[in-house]
């Protein structure tokens, strides 16, 4: 497994040079980012071509490129339009959203299999067709709309929370907001436990368990569960980094200055080191996620191999 | 990895499941499970039935055996009785055909409204009341089907089937394959859904749905590879497989019909719920100016415009919605129909 | 089983107590919030926006930079927060014989937070500064009516000259400026901040400056948390007569007006200065009269893209007059705006009021909402191009579409089609300003203003002057120029306002831009504030502010 492991890690690097340019070549084919610089009023022309030439701006794509990476593996990278270094940018970003991610991970885990469980092993019940209305609702509501619900309910009508999240973001105040990030996932993952146990119920190894005579509870949790775990795993693994980069309407909603908040206006304005640095990172973060659901496949069922 | 073998706790059997073999269990067993040393009263309930199919041994030449149909005419055989299949095709019907013909139920203007009654509940003749532009939300809601249905059908059986195809070769073949094609997933992930639609989508000068169709097409697909490539890799490792090995099954029957109707399930789960969340994507996309142009009328629009005016109006945003989780719901039980058809294991 | 169950009892304790632990957490963090660490005593905490540029005062072109220049500076004119009038600040005296060559004085006794005084060459360093193009700094072509500005900064190569010579230090208190033409409201431009004085700190270690921002205003910036808060404390040293009556003032980023709108609700902020439109349905319910609902400088026209045939010339007029008659103006700000907008009748701000230019009604029939007209002289003017209009707008702010669809349904209703106005929106503001900046409109386009201060000239020169920095229409008449040359040379004010109406009758007759609607500056306040106004550049007068 250790050489597997090893052999993963050095593929990362193709990925990692692979996305950077993907995505610097995005942004350059966006357009000149300049003349959105100046507010309402047009660009002073001397000005706004100077400030493109001492961003490397009106050379070519690939000497751009060239110059950034450049950059990068001297620790650079690069600036934002309003002159913060995009280094400054993702240290005050990342550590938010990651806090943010593990809330909202961990509730759609804990409540999501939990609800699948619940509604796998009860299936056709009362509590499977609730499960599925809540499903559904999950999915049809747009976040905004019950981050904002929820925000006002607890926020201001009851006062349980505070509506916005200091700058700070301790894991307290960040509760609501991760439960708001975590909605849409948890449909998707109490389906999937849901499925993923009906169709296990009936393997082999759990009639035997059940024979021998072994308490419900234990088959279930202890057997039937950690198979079922695998396409639940998979998808946690895939969502990790879509609600770490993709968080921008629950982190608007909540003023939490995390990546989807920084990404988005690295894309809107245009600025390619803050795209281009903030994707990067999001990418090795889905590598990485990807590396510990595929180790966890082996962990999870033991008829998985890896060479 | 060895099996796990724990004091106090007798090894694990292995399962193995197969509609191909024939089985000559002679009762249908059903299993129950047994209430624990503690006794709880939800625990008296049983476990779905097992039952095992006492199927006849296939003759060596071929020719049809009277009661053994093959695995794709028995789904179709069960679908057929299956209410739920039933009722959630009706509805899908239903929604292509006004999808098709809006002007079947409604007769207003889905374009053109009075500001006057910007808003406003609802009133006779306009059962929905009306958006922020004074348009009668039930014509809207009925004339967006369209946009909505295509983008939600489309995209999702285009990034289902591009995503399964793709991961499902990655988990069999493994190796070289697998690292190719799972990196590539690795990168479309890292794509921002912004970015991609900006680039792509803002050349586009096209008012169909089709560009926004291959777009979410192209980025969702990384998902539903990995799930089909993880359920492939569970499958694959399973006794029946080596057993059709080592009757001499070569790769395409093995994908076809052993790997693809079990590995099935998780797709089908994932791909349900995509389509709604699709449909959002679509309107997130319009949000910002590049998705659908207008004045096309779709729910995801109505949806997105209608959120940020939830607390001033929020007949604005519930039937839109209501209709989206009504198709949502379809799917997920047409879904739901054609896995318990299809996967073996729950025969 | 003894094992197993003995096992399985622990596990179900451990699985308890883990629970257990979940729900005290949550219990605590529920308990532990609600309220809000640092309303301190005395201080407005005030919600802000990230700026998008270097707070330097001729970078800064936005409200929300803005907001932080005009409590840390005081250049030498300052408007009245109620009159719109530039009255001296930091100004003793500035004049002129011949409208061209001015000569400033400055008052005694200033000084800076660090303890330099403000002097004449605090302001020519700094303008100097402002205007050379090495320093790229977004605001230099307010110093171009300066003598020298082409060779500070040239239209392209590089500068031959690294100072104004325009501007000489004639003393330690004065300074003389010599203009590139006559210029006789020039004195009255000195309130915007681009012309504040900077200290030698600036330029000594301009790093540290950018961090934490040194000025001669009555507020002093304490602390500094780029993109998150900026905490500034009144200071006592300062001599001008508008001293701040709070403690000071917490600016804190919000991502989101509505977010912020929330926090106010909730008790956890003071000030929001821009309540989103959505909330305006209930915002009196919510606030009472703590809610303010003002004119600001701010006009939103849509522009014609005069360098294509299809839409210009002056047979196209009519084309023109009648799409603007097609607009219902008064049911959009009521509707969609809910009165935080008016119906625009000319082509500046009632803002500026009636002595200062407005003239309402200027416009005429052409901005007054007639339906059977509209229909005659859209016809008359040769119909639509090709039976299609576009309303070009960014999508990215995400306010525009919401009137662009109204604008859009007003104009088909009146010509009974459902397609032939649709909007057209464009991903990045980016994008939007290149397509504007390479004549690639197809159709009108959103143009808003908002004004650098309080004048008709900036309402008309900078927009609709042949090849004026903001012309992005393209427009250009010579009976136009001619009216605003004379206006600027005009020496008394009346001559000069009424050469920029006549101007403007121009605007009404050929009509390059539709006005549709000032724009007002809305703000909402906690109970614990008292006298808050807001300016004509819907900016909250902090200083003012009392609190408790």
């Amino acid at each position: 497994m250790g050489r597997y492991v090893l052999r993963r890690l050095l593929q990362m690097i193709p990925v990692f040079l692979g996305a950077t340019f993907l995505i610097f070549f995005m942004v350059y084919a966006l357009g000149d980012p300049v003349a959105a610089l100046f507010g309402d009023k047009a660009p002073d022309p001397a000005t706004a071509a100077r400030i493109r030439k001492d961003l490397y701006l009106d050379e070519p794509l690939w000497s751009q490129y060239v110059h950034y990476m450049g950059q990068v593996f001297g620790g650079h990278f690069g600036t934002a339009f309003n002159g913060q270094p995009v280094t400054e940018l993702m240290a005050g970003a990342f550590p938010v959203t990651l806090r943010l991610t593990i809330v909202a991970i961990v509730f759609e885990v804990a409540l999501g299999i939990t609800l699948g469980v619940l509604s796998g092993l009860r299936r056709g019940r009362g509590l499977d067709t609730s499960v599925l209305l809540l499903t559904l609702v999950v999915v049809s509501i747009p976040t905004f709309v019950s981050g904002t619900v929820l925000q006002y309910v607890f926020g201001v009508r009851w006062g349980w929370a505070r509506p916005s999240v200091a700058p700070e973001a301790p894991f307290t105040e960040l509760l609501l907001p991760g439960v708001v990030l975590g909605l849409v996932s948890l449909a998707y993952t109490t389906r999937l436990t849901r499925t993923s146990l009906v169709e296990n119920a009936r393997a082999d190894y759990v009639r035997t368990a059940v024979a021998k005579g072994l308490p419900r509870r234990r088959i279930v949790v202890r057997h039937l569960l950690r198979t079922s775990l695998i396409p639940v795993v998979t998808f946690i693994g895939t969502d990790i980094g879509a609600l770490m980069g993709g968080a921008i309407v629950t982190e608007r909603i909540f003023n939490i200055h995390g990546v989807g908040y920084q990404l988005y206006q690295g894309i809107l304005r245009q600025n390619s080191p803050t795209v281009v640095g903030f994707v990067t990172i999001l990418v090795i973060v889905f590598l990485l996620a990807n590396l510990l659901v595929d180790l966890l496949y082996a962990v999870l069922d033991p008829r998985i191999r890896y060479a | 990895m060895p099996e796990p073998c724990e004091p106090l706790q007798p090894c694990e059997a292995r399962s193995d499941t197969s509609s191909d073999r024939p089985v000559d269990l002679a009762a249908t067993g059903t299993a129950t499970l047994q209430s624990g040393p503690r006794s709880r009263p939800w625990r008296r309930r049983p476990l779905p039935r097992l039952r095992w199919r006492a199927a006849a041994p296939r003759p060596a030449t071929g020719g049809p055996v009277p009661g053994n149909r093959g695995l794709w005419s028995d789904a179709w055989h069960d679908l057929r009785r299956n209410p739920v299949f039933l009722l959630s095709a009706l509805v899908i019907l239903f929604l292509v055909t006004i999808a098709v013909w809006p002007q079947l139920i409604a007769d207003g203007n889905p374009y053109q409204g009075n500001l006057a009654k910007a808003q406003d509940g609802p009133a006779p003749g306009h059962p929905f009341g009306f958006d922020l532009q004074g348009r009668d939300v039930y014509t809207r809601t009925v004339y967006g089907a369209r946009a909505s249905i295509t983008v939600g059908i489309c995209a999702t059986a285009g990034a289902a089937l591009l995503g399964s195809v793709l991961g499902g070769l990655a988990g069999f073949f493994g190796g070289w394959w697998d690292a190719l094609l799972s990196r590539i997933a690795d990168v479309f992930f890292g794509i921002p859904i912004l970015l991609g639609g900006l680039v792509f989508l803002s050349v586009v000068t096209s008012g169909s749905v089709w560009p926004v169709v291959g777009f979410i097409v192209l980025l969702g697909w990384p998902q539903i590879s990995r799930i089909a490539r993880g359920a492939v890799v569970t499958v694959r490792q399973q006794d029946y497989v080596l057993a059709a090995r080592t009757l001499g099954a070569g790769n395409g029957r093995m994908l076809l019909r052993h790997i693809a109707p079990n590995a099935v399930a998780p797709v089908i789960v994932v791909a349900t719920i995509a389509l709604g969340t699709y449909i959002a994507l679509e309107a997130t996309l319009s949000f910002l100016g590049v998705g659908l142009k207008p004045p096309t009328v779709s729910w995801g629009i109505d949806i997105s415009s209608a959120s940020t005016q939830i607390r001033n109006a929020p007949h604005m945003l519930l039937w839109p919605a209501a209709a989206l989780s009504i198709t949502v719901l379809a799917f997920i039980m047409l879904g739901d129909a054609v896995r318990d058809a299809i996967d073996p294991k729950l025969r | 089983m003894r094992g197993a169950q003995r096992v399985m009892r622990v596990r179900w304790v451990r699985v308890r107590c883990v629970l257990c632990a979940l729900c005290a957490a949550v219990a605590g963090a529920v308990a532990g919030c609600g309220g809000d660490s640092g309303s301190a005593d005395g201080i407005v905490r005030s919600s802000w926006g990230d700026p998008p540029n270097p707070l330097e005062p001729a970078n800064t072109n936005d409200v929300q930079g803005g907001k932080v220049l005009d409590m840390i500076f005081r250049g030498l004119k300052r408007y009245d927060p109620s009159t719109g009038e530039a009255k001296d600040a930091l100004a003793d005296r500035i004049t002129t014989d011949d409208q061209r060559t001015y000569t400033v004085t400055i008052k005694k006794g200033h000084r800076f937070g660090n303890g330099e005084k403000v002097t004449a060459k605090s302001f020519t360093d700094a303008w100097n500064y402002g205007a050379l193009l090495d320093n790229k700094q977004r605001n230099a072509y307010f110093f171009e009516y300066i003598e020298g500005y082409d060779k500070v900064h040239p239209v392209t190569g590089r500068p031959t000259a690294r100072t104004l010579s325009g501007l000489r230090v004639t003393g330690e208190r004065t300074f003389t400026v010599r203009l590139t033409q006559k210029f006789s409201s020039w004195p009255r431009t000195l309130g915007y901040n681009a012309y504040a004085p900077l200290p030698r700190a600036f330029f000594e270690d301009h790093a540290a400056w950018l961090k934490k921002p040194v000025g001669n205003g009555p507020y002093q910036v304490r602390s500094y948390d780029k993109g998150s808060v900026m905490k500034l404390r009144a200071w006592d040293g300062y001599r001008g007569p508008d001293k701040a009556r709070n403690k000071g003032v917490d600016l804190r980023v919000y991502t989101d007006s509505n977010t912020a709108y929330t926090d106010l609700q909730a008790g956890n902020l003071d000030l929001v200065d821009d309540v989103p439109a959505q909330q305006l349905k209930f915002v009196r319910s919510d606030l009472g009269n703590r809610y303010i609902n003002q004119p600001a400088g701010i006009i939103q026209t849509l522009t014609f893209p005069m360098y294509d045939r299809a839409w210009s010339g002056p047979a196209r007029a009519k084309l023109r007059r009648g799409i603007s008659m097609a607009i219902n103006r008064a049911q959009i700000t009521d509707r969609i705006f809910r009165s935080t907008r008016t119906p625009a009748t000319d082509w500046t701000s009632p803002v500026l009021r009636r002595q200062g230019g407005y003239q309402p009604g200027l416009c005429g029939d052409a901005c007054s909402y007639d339906p059977a007209r509209a229909r005659k002289l859209i016809a008359a003017g040769g119909g639509l191009p090709g039976g299609r209009m576009t309303i070009t707008y960014n999508a990215d702010t995400g306010s525009h579409k919401d009137w662009v669809d109204a604008v859009c349904n007003s104009v088909n209703t009146v010509l009974r089609s459902d397609r032939a106005c649709v909007g057209k929106p464009v991903g990045t503001f980016a994008d939007y300003r290149n397509k504007m900046a390479g004549k690639r409109m197809t159709g009108p386009f959103r143009a808003g203003w908002q004004m650098d201060y309080p004048l008709i000239q900036n309402f008309l020169q900078p927009l609709y002057y042949t090849d004026a920095s903001s012309n992005d229409g393209h427009w250009s008449d010579t009976g136009f120029d001619r009216l605003v040359n004379q206006a600027n040379a005009a020496p008394a004010d009346g001559a000069s306002i009424t050469a920029f109406q006549d101007a403007e009758k121009i605007l009404a007759r050929q009509m390059p831009a539709i006005p549709l609607w000032y724009q007002n500056g809305s703000a909402g306040y906690a109970p614990r504030l008292r006298e808050v106004t807001l300016n004509q550049f819907s900016v909250p007068v902090y200083s003012q502010i009392r609190v408790g």
